[in-house]
């Protein structure tokens, strides 16, 4: 199985989308490192999941989409909604458990959405966004009104039997819709080779009559070209897709997790690999300036310190709200009783 | 007065909102050339298309997670699950997805999804295919339950679920689908958390839902012989619950029977009971008494069946138990 990289596609692209990808990427590297902080600090409840050195797959493929196309996301889910356009500062905020978050404190870490940006959320249960963003595929191909729908989940997620029945369906249906799967090559502790007996994950596609790729998750312009294509394909009413990104979280599972399941030379080999880093390098060998790089990682430290400050001096939502948006309506008698 | 059978009720409330609203839409296996396995969806296929009549493979949790999606974008799906039992194999997207949506979005968005499925024992089915259950979806928070029991009922109610915003579990009782009843002539939506009070009395109030209700009712007119003048309360909803009904009751007959089909250990007679407790304990003369499904696994042979499911007979019984109740003898 032949793994796709940026060598096998042309460097075409205009500097301005280059540097935009670049900007996300660091901004969504700045926002992960704060949280670690602020969770290191006591200043976060519940658990965080950081996407640390899988920023490429969350900016290649929210590129590669237009803004009115969906997404669904997972509980490693930060990176995923900052690159289809959400603010970090509601996202910190939302961490914080703020009513100035995205969900106005109630979803936390692993549920930050905001259906305006096409984010139809990150989920706490792995392998439930597939189905849903099957169902907003279903959704486009009833109004015929040209969405594609993006479903991010990991390597754990594609053992569940929501990747089965959802892809078999949109398959079937040929529903506007792809799966794009981060195989980090961990489930929490486990290895995915210890659980699945194909070389690839993407390699199931062919189970379904579908087509599936497997790119280099760390290179971005991969990612981006891959997802390029799946969309379009969706896009012209030819069905779903699997694209599989392999990557690695260099930090814990969760934050607190000391990772004592993996090598830790298997850590500091993909350290090497790291994604901003071989992009940067990347734009500076088609002659972007240091100097222009250098100052998006300086607004990206502005903007990140910010972003930090407007949720750390955010009220929290007023004890009132606990029962609040249980439900939409309340009928003839209450619903809370 | 035009009769209607409940599942020709049903699939008539399906096809007047489909009709009226093109973002209505059926998912569910069989609901094609078949029209589900009691017919509710009879000949929709033909009418509405395959975009709206969404025949699915057998993959409860895949087809119930992808309403849940396409409700998000503003479709109103009614789904079938074909017997309630499947709800095993379906959960995550009803009580993690569906049920939490909007909550955990901080309001941003509904689910508008109605989650239909036959349930109750009656029909030699076996422990995977007689169960209610209720009380799965009445636990969590997020979700409004429907139990309807004659068909002008489960029409109107059927209605107001499908044009309600949240997401609502719809069980019909699978031995009422053939019963008839008298349909309205003009349409009826009958708004959610509304009991019916199906007979008035002074003596004892019978609180029911679904199948019971024809228990309760068959019971109160054998213990109008003995002299004892029941009242029988439908509740048609059991979230959002008819609270003011249950009071006004209570308060008048002190004295209270909850029937149910389900299971009796944690059902959601037991729920009832103890919310009458809480408040209104000085008004009780008896002990509340529950009438429920024995805790064992729904049996398939015919003689077995019989005694695990409550009927009429078992109502009776309590509603003379508890009249009979001594205040302060009960004491030791």
């Amino acid at each position: 199985m032949s793994i796709l990289t940026s060598n096998n596609v042309k460097d075409q692209y205009s500097t301005e989308m280059l540097l935009h990808m670049y900007e996300d990427m660091v901004r969504i590297r700045k926002f992960e490192m704060q949280a670690t902080v602020c969770f290191s600090a006591g200043e976060l409840a519940g658990n965080i999941h950081t996407c640390v050195g899988q920023e490429a797959t969350a900016v290649g493929s929210c590129q590669a989409l237009e803004k009115t196309d969906f997404i669904t996301s997972t509980h490693r889910g930060h990176g995923h909604c900052i690159g289809k356009g959400a603010k970090t500062d509601k996202v910190m905020a939302e961490l914080f458990g703020k009513v100035t978050g995205y969900c106005r404190g109630k979803g936390g870490s692993m549920h930050v959405a905001d259906l305006g940006l096409g984010i139809l959320g990150a989920n706490g249960i792995v392998g439930a966004g597939l189905p849903i963003a099957t169902g907003s595929a279903l959704t486009s191909k009833i109004r015929e009104s040209g969405e594609v729908t993006l479903a991010f989940f990991g390597d754990a997620g594609s053992n569940h039997g929501t990747f089965h029945e959802s892809i078999n369906m949109a398959a079937a249906w040929n529903l506007p819709v792809v799966y794009l799967c981060e195989n980090n090559l961990y489930g929490v502790s486990v290895d995915i080779n210890s659980v699945i007996n194909t070389e690839t994950i993407a390699e199931r596609a062919q189970a379904y009559g579908i087509p599936g790729v497997t790119v280099d998750g760390n290179d971005v312009l991969a990612v981006y070209e891959a997802v390029k294509t799946a969309v379009q394909h969706a896009r012209q009413g030819k069905g779903p897709s699997i694209v599989e990104c392999q990557t690695y979280r260099i930090r814990g599972h969760y934050e607190g997790d000391p990772s004592s399941y993996r090598p830790k030379e298997l850590t500091e080999e993909w350290k090497k690999k790291d994604p901003i880093e071989k992009f940067r390098e990347h734009l500076l060998k088609l002659g972007v300036s240091e100097d222009d790089l250098s100052a998006i990682d300086t607004a990206m430290d502005k903007e990140i310190k910010e972003a930090y400050e407007f949720a750390k001096s955010s009220p929290y939502p007023d004890v009132s709200e606990v029962t609040l948006d249980v439900y939409a309506s309340e009928n003839e008698r209450s619903v809370i009783r | 007065m035009r009769k209607l059978s409940m599942s020709k009720a049903i699939r008539e409330a399906m096809h007047e909102e489909m009709v009226r609203d093109e973002n209505v839409i059926v998912i569910g296996e069989d609901l094609g050339k078949m029209g589900s396995p009691f017919g509710v969806t009879l000949g929709f296929l033909d009418e509405f298309g395959p975009n709206r009549v969404i025949e699915t493979p057998i993959c409860e949790s895949g087809f119930t997670g992808m309403a849940v999606g396409a409700a998000m974008r503003g479709i109103r799906p009614v789904v079938e699950l074909m017997y309630v039992d499947f709800v095993g194999v379906a959960a995550d997207p009803i009580i993690n997805q569906a049920a939490k949506m909007r909550y955990m979005t901080g309001g941003q968005v509904s689910i508008p999804m109605v989650i239909r499925a036959p349930m109750g024992a009656g029909r030699r089915n076996a422990g995977q295919h007689s169960q209610c259950l209720e009380t799965y979806f009445t636990h969590i928070p997020g979700l409004k339950l429907v139990c309807p029991s004659t068909p002008a009922e489960a029409k109107g109610l059927l209605k107001a679920a499908i044009r309600d915003d949240d997401p609502v579990v719809f069980l019909e009782h699978k031995l009422l689908y053939a019963d008839k009843g008298e349909m309205p002539e003009e349409e009826q939506v009958i708004p959610l958390g509304l009991a019916n009070v199906k007979r008035e009395g002074n003596d004892v109030t019978i609180i029911a839902w679904s199948r019971q209700v024809l228990f309760a009712l068959e019971a109160a007119k054998e213990l109008e012989k003995d002299g004892i003048d029941v009242e029988v309360i439908d509740l048609r909803t059991l979230v959002p619950l008819d609270w003011e009904a249950i009071k006004k009751s209570v308060c008048k007959t002190h004295n209270v029977v909850i029937a149910q089909e389900g299971y009796k250990r944690s059902g959601f007679a037991g729920e009832i009971a103890t919310q009458i407790m809480e408040e209104l304990f000085d008004e009780l003369d008896s002990p509340v008494e529950r009438v429920a499904g024995l805790n064992t696994v729904p049996p398939y042979s015919p003689p077995l069946e019989d005694v695990f499911f409550p009927n009429s007979n078992d109502i009776v019984r309590a509603v003379k138990k508890v009249v009979s109740y001594k205040l302060y003898e009960g004491a030791h």
